[in-house]
């Protein structure tokens, strides 16, 4: 049956985007910023100014993926069942690393040794790494199709997930991410950190773009031509090709604003690349999850539209006003105090 | 084997849930109780009420961490392990759970992280609001996930829908107004403040022993006293409300909770049971007269349904099997739930009566009770009210309308689910070491000498 894209099913695909996009926007950088702890940290205050940068802010950004989880739920549930529990061990191991990363942000200052401070670092560290790359192998996955059943489960199992293409969507992922951590940093810190921030902005940038490059013409080829869409990934390319100019130009906030944007071309392009599908099935299309035979009734489609329309204008308004608060770079002075 | 898979799914939903639940109650009460001190602060300009906020403050955020990240879990795990229950209520548990985090995850997270590095930048006045939101934020929360949980518990406002084979939503109302939706969150609620007021008393006392921080922990053993007083009479209160909502639309619940095996009229209340599940009956059993009418109906005389004409019952409605739920966990795990609660009411009342009179630091076995079986009896109370609770739904999954054996994930094979059983169980355990360790050290180390906003921003940022 021709659905048309006026429905709510599709709405709620569109918002289910954007609450990815929103996610990959914001705890990006919060990822970016943990991997390059241990590079751009050389001593104890180093990190502690890094992690500050992000400290009043990185929960609520998390809360953005806790949010689409719960929207997929709501709204798909069957695209929720299928894919939570299709990427069952990865979820696992990214659940781990985002619980140690959590602790490790609230626990690591409120002990003065350097064998605790070491050992929450690095779990911010892997907690930030892990991450960074699981997200893009499962976006990867998505992209690519994945092993679905006349029953909608995933019958693959574990080691097909780990397909050459998803790893190279990973490895993307990673290193966009990185460079998006890096700007930030850019953006919102003083001193060395600074410094050696937009340092590192410069070989990432031009990393970052070689591997979309390389990923985005895969996803060309990947997708039969079919999935992804026109011109958006080239789009994605051009735009971390900005980047590269921005970030030489010492234009770091501008070039933020482009990794920024690269992220929410290359999540849209994923996601009106799959449409109507939401798990395409690679053994016969007919049984690929869509937007219409996934979803929840309508009765549930409109209260969530309600709820959604209400309640995503305030959540957008006091989370811009705490990064309003938080506007000012973080610097050595001021994180040398007791913690008592 | 399909069964394995099920039972490890069913323990690692035990054993993440109950972990879990041992540090948000005390997130529900803590965030309240910081709150009012830090507006007293505000008003009054006293500084022993910002010390306070920020020595409690910092404890609340020892265990805060815990939580949130525990929570994470809670929302995957439904689609990891259990892929056929999610599809079959999807259409009515998803919508409370996307809620939830957009209602009350991001109210939460943003006015914390607000809180905690906004002491500098924000006017006091605007930096008491954001632990408003916090608190309002957790309640929130505790909203959301009950309308999920207790509509597994007491399923209304849905209809089955024979062509998807689930479970669709008929009347969000009914469901956000369900009975006992209204008698589980206040419950909850109440714990929260309960469960608050017994570990800050615990601590409170601990340091009034060592005749420590007297100013700072006098007020707060007071604070703590009525937080536990009046949530210890709100849990029971609630809770008799709660057990009442039971009998009449879980009667087997109740009926196992009580190892009440044939109907009695008047019931009796049991206080020790053996079982003989062999031959339907108990053993032993010490029970007072009519004491179960009594807490079902408010009188003497009602009959309460027994366990063997529920069984048939059910078995009439649903066909042949065994619906009857463990009755160890629920029995014991009821006892021990109301016997901790009890025993909160009485510290808490005493703590009160204490502090009325003057004498509360210098009664020193009741400061060593305060922190010891006040404090052991908050978590253990929450634990056992929890298993209580979900053992006593078995074997349903959605009473009467889905039984838990087959929601588990068809695809997930029990290798798998025993990586993240035990993966989950020894992370959880690992991160209680330092998770216990900060909140002893903190709470040991006393409050500070803070006299303005800008002395506790310092202390207060990662």
């Amino acid at each position: 049956m021709e659905q048309g894209i006026l429905n709510l099913e599709t709405l709620w695909f569109v918002l289910i985007g954007v609450l990815w996009i929103g996610f990959f926007f914001l705890e990006g950088f919060d990822f970016g910023v943990g991997i390059l702890l241990p590079f751009i940290g050389k001593d104890d205050t180093d990190r502690r100014v890094m992690i500050n940068t992000i400290g009043p802010t990185w929960d609520a950004n998390e809360v953005w993926l806790l949010t689409a989880g719960g929207a997929m739920f709501a709204a798909f549930p069957e695209w929720y069942a299928t894919m939570f529990s299709g990427f069952y061990l990865a979820f696992f191991v990214l659940l781990v690393a985002l619980i140690v990363r959590g602790v490790a942000f609230e626990y690591r200052s409120k002990n003065p040794t350097s064998e605790w401070r070491t050992m929450w670092d690095s779990a911010i560290f892997i907690g930030s790494a892990v991450p960074a790359f699981l997200f893009g192998v499962a976006f990867g996955n998505l992209v690519r199709g994945m092993e679905i059943d006349a029953a909608g489960e995933y019958v693959g199992g574990f080691w097909a997930l780990l397909n050459p293409y998803s790893l190279a969507m990973g490895v993307a992922s990673f290193v966009l991410f990185t460079l998006h951590g890096a700007l930030f940093l850019s953006m919102k810190a003083k001193g060395d950190v600074y410094e050696r921030a937009v340092a590192i902005a410069k070989p990432l940038s031009i990393a970052a773009t070689a591997v979309m490059a390389i990923t985005m013409i895969w996803s060309y080829v990947q997708a039969d031509g079919g999935a992804i869409p026109g011109l958006l990934p080239v789009a994605a390319i051009v735009l971390l090709g900005v980047v590269v100019w921005l970030v030489y130009s010492k234009l770091f906030a501008w070039a933020f604003v482009f990794t920024g944007l690269t992220i929410v071309t290359t999540v849209a392009a994923i996601f009106i690349g799959m449409y109507p599908n939401v798990m395409t099935s690679t053994i016969d299309p007919a049984y690929s999850l869509t937007v219409f035979n996934a979803s929840s009734t309508t009765m549930t489609l409109r209260i969530m539209s309600v709820v959604a329309l209400i309640f995503v204008p305030i959540v957008l308004a006091y989370q811009s006003w705490s990064y309003w608060v938080f506007r000012k770079r973080v610097g050595r002075e001021d994180v040398t105090s007791s913690v008592y | 084997m399909e069964d394995l898979a099920l039972l490890l799914a069913r323990w690692q939903f035990g054993i993440v849930t109950v972990y879990h639940w041992l540090f948000v109650p005390i997130t529900l009460g803590i965030t309240w109780m910081v709150a009012i001190m830090e507006t007293s602060w505000v008003r009054t300009r006293n500084p022993v009420y910002l010390r306070m906020t920020k020595f409690w403050g910092k404890l609340m955020l020892i265990n805060f961490a815990i939580g949130v990240v525990t929570g994470i879990v809670q929302e995957f795990q439904f689609g990891m392990n259990w892929s056929t229950y999610s599809r079959f209520v999807g259409d009515i548990f998803g919508a409370p759970l996307a809620i939830e985090a957009l209602l009350a995850f991001f109210i939460e997270s943003t006015f914390l992280g607000l809180w905690i590095f906004g002491w500098k930048k924000l006017s006091p006045k605007v930096h008491v609001f954001t632990i408003w939101m916090v608190a309002f934020g957790t309640m929130a929360s505790a909203f959301w996930i009950l309308v999920a949980g207790s509509w597994m518990q007491y399923p209304v406002g849905y209809v089955l829908n024979p062509a998807t084979g689930r479970a669709e939503m008929a009347n969000f109302l009914e469901i956000i107004t369900s009975k006992m939706l209204w008698a589980q969150f206040p419950h909850t609620i109440f714990v929260g403040f309960a469960t608050a007021g017994s570990v800050m008393l615990g601590v409170s006392a601990w340091h009034l022993m060592r005749k420590q921080h007297v100013e700072v922990m006098r007020k707060s053993a007071a604070f703590a006293s009525v937080a536990l007083l009046v949530g210890s009479l709100g849990v029971a209160m609630t809770g008799h409300w709660l057990g009442q909502v039971m009998v009449e639309v879980q009667p087997m619940k109740m009926a196992a909770a009580e190892a009440l095996w044939e109907d009695e009229e008047p019931a009796a209340f049991s206080l020790f049971a053996v079982g003989d599940k062999e031959n339907n009956r108990n053993a032993i059993n010490v029970a007072i007269p009519a004491g179960l009418s009594l807490l079902s109906c408010n009188n003497l005389d009602c009959e309460v349904r027994g366990i063997n004409s529920l069984q048939a019952e059910m078995v009439e409605d649903h066909g042949p099997g065994d619906y009857i739920p463990n009755l160890f966990v629920t029995y014991w795990g009821f006892r021990l739930m109301v016997g901790s609660g009890t025993l909160m009411l009485i510290i808490g009342a005493l703590g009160v009566l204490f502090h009325i009179r003057g004498t509360l630091p210098k009664r020193r076995w009741f400061l060593v009770a305060a922190l010891w079986i006040g404090i052991a009896a908050g978590f253990l109370g929450n634990a056992m009210g929890w298993i209580f609770t979900e053992m006593g739904r078995q074997p349903w999954v959605v009473y009467e309308v889905l039984l838990t054996r087959g929601t588990n994930s068809p695809t997930v094979a029990a290798g798998w689910v025993w990586i993240s059983l035990i993966g989950f169980s020894v992370l959880y355990g690992l991160l209680a070491i330092p998770a216990v360790y900060l909140f002893v050290k903190f709470a040991k180390a006393g409050p500070g000498e803070e006299t303005s906003n800008e002395d506790v921003a310092a202390s207060m940022v990662y």
